[in-house]
């Protein structure tokens, strides 16, 4: 097996390990739009980035970051619904990102590997951040991991609990933004939130407690990153929305497993 | 137009006696003081908020001290539930003072708790999330309120009254000074929400905590209730509940309700004001 496949392979370990727990987050807080309206908003970052000749997940996530805050802003206002505001920031962000693309000549000849990912163009720096950003990100989700709990079952009793919830959300939108930054090289801005949920859903039939259905959810991810790899290596199909194909296999299948209660 | 106002008068020394402690109405000049030896917990003074443009709570004042019930009853859009969200510091009033005893340990039980069906999660973990110490202290909470059986069952498919009884649980958790509690006995069948007013009562008795609860159950209201505050938008009457129910302002929001008169209320669901002089209609 070749260097790249290697690196390939180690990268989208990587990502799905980070995205099993962040991912059963965003189901439980019911936030794959939000996760969404992040994963549309990188392209922006990506173009903002090479404009200003800085490293491009840094950009992403500066970007993701922005919109993240924006959004919750927006949403404690409550002038409008929550979903009414993702859609604005989410196709508002991503239009925004196509039109300074189109300035860009040479981003808009690889526009394809940025919607759909590049994983087999990985690089040993690319790794570096994946691990590095990937490590940071899961020790502050540990860290966060009661009090996000405990105001994702009950926001108010975890508020009268002593829970700062504001400061929590904040800190969480923020790890989420990092983590769509380290994605979106490996899946594609588009797919972003596929590797995000569908692990987690799938694991949700086997899981007792939230932190297995976490581990669960990385298993899975971990599974369906290597088995994408392999279909799109045997036939010759695009790898990022091949892992996702795995990925969905793998959900089709535990909803069709009968499990023990 | 006559408002009827609390007077704040403590009866936590006087809890041993049933519905007992002094109680006097007076009119909205008169100094709302507070006399008795029960320390306050908590205390509302003046306190007005507004929800959007509508005025939901206009000069309410009221106080809950240690070891006494205090409940809240009036009709639906009275003001009952954000009356409570102002007493927990989750709602900031437009005008008036809240003071609560520094470092109160508040335990709450929420009006509706459901989890998503997505999170795994068993009576033992939902519990876990309110302490640090785990494993016995959250048995023992448990067994306190008779729902030991449910510790491993996932909290999504426990029954309405077992949901009210690990929120009791999960709210005792916390060594609570005061207890507040929103509707504690909704969706629990007659014979469940008497048991759970006495579980109420006992564990006031055993903690010497103050409790402050809404409840729509009138006649059970009755019987395990030191004061009663009627509510709607402003205080309308308050008292220990033999008084309160005798009240013209009681009688105007909850005809036909008289202790063993009646098992189903009557009740304004139209929010109208309490004024002296107006003629039941409806």
């Amino acid at each position: 097996m070749d260097d790249f496949l290697w690196r390939a392979l180690a990268a989208g370990v990587g990502v799905a390990l980070v995205a099993g727990p962040f991912g059963s987050f965003v189901i439980w807080r019911r936030m794959a739009y939000f996760g969404d309206t992040l994963a549309h908003a990188s392209l922006l970052g990506v173009a903002l980035g090479f404009v200003l000749h800085v490293n491009l997940a840094f950009g992403v996530f500066c970007v993701c970051a922005g919109v993240a805050l924006l959004l919750l802003a927006m949403q404690r206002r409550k002038r409008l619904p929550g979903d009414a505001i993702l859609g604005i920031l989410s196709h508002g962000a991503l239009s925004l990102g196509l039109v300074t693309v189109a300035f860009l000549e040479t981003l808009r000849v690889d526009l394809v590997s940025y919607l759909f990912g590049d994983v087999l163009a990985v690089t040993r720096s690319d790794l570096i951040w994946i691990y590095a950003g990937g490590l940071c990100a899961l020790g502050a989700l540990f860290v966060l991991w009661k009090p996000l709990l405990a105001m994702t079952v009950h926001e108010d009793l975890a508020r009268v609990e002593g829970v700062r919830v504001d400061l929590v959300q904040t800190a969480f939108v923020l790890l989420l933004a990092m983590v769509v930054a380290l994605m979106m090289k490996v899946v594609g801005m588009l797919l972003i939130t596929a590797l995000l949920i569908i692990p987690a859903a799938a694991a949700r039939r086997f899981a007792r407690a939230p932190e297995s259905m976490a581990a669960a959810a990385a298993l899975l991810g971990c599974v369906a990153v290597g088995a994408g790899l392999w279909g799109s290596l045997r036939w010759d199909t695009p790898a990022g929305p091949s892992v996702v194909v795995a990925a969905s296999l793998i959900f089709a299948l535990s909803e069709a497993v009968p499990v023990r209660r | 137009m006559i408002h009827w106002r609390i007077s704040h008068v403590g009866v936590g020394t006087m809890r041993a006696h049933s519905g007992g402690g002094i109680f006097t109405t007076r009119p909205a000049s008169a100094d709302a003081g507070h006399k008795g030896s029960g320390r306050a917990l908590l205390s509302l003074r003046g306190v007005t908020a507004t929800l959007g443009t509508a005025k939901v709570i206009d000069n309410v004042d009221i106080a809950v001290s240690a070891g006494e019930i205090v409940t809240l009853i009036g009709p639906n859009g009275a003001g009952k539930t954000t009356l409570l969200r102002l007493a927990l510091g989750l709602l900031i009033p437009d005008q008036g003072e809240i003071r609560r005893e520094s470092g109160l340990r508040i335990g709450y039980m929420p009006q509706r708790l459901t989890v998503d069906p997505a999170l795994p999660l068993t009576v033992r973990r939902f519990l876990a999330l309110a302490t640090t110490d785990t494993g016995r202290r959250v048995e023992a909470s448990l067994e306190r309120v008779g729902a030991a059986r449910t510790l491993h069952t996932p909290i999504q498919s426990i029954s309405g009254g077992e949901m009210q009884r690990v929120l009791l649980a999960r709210a005792l958790l916390r060594d609570p000074e005061l207890l507040v509690l929103d509707e504690p006995s909704q969706g629990v069948d007659l014979a469940g929400q008497e048991e759970l007013f006495a579980l109420i009562t006992g564990i006031r008795d055993e903690r010497g905590c103050g409790v402050l609860m809404v409840s729509h159950d009138l006649h059970l209201v009755m019987s395990s209730t030191d004061r009663v505050v009627c509510l709607n938008r402003t205080v309308c009457c308050t008292g220990a509940p033999l008084t309160v129910s005798s009240d013209p302002a009681y009688l105007r929001l909850f005809p036909a309700t008289l202790p063993g008169f009646a098992l189903y209320a009557h009740r304004h669901e139209n929010g109208v004001a309490c004024r002296a002089g107006d003629r039941h209609d409806g």
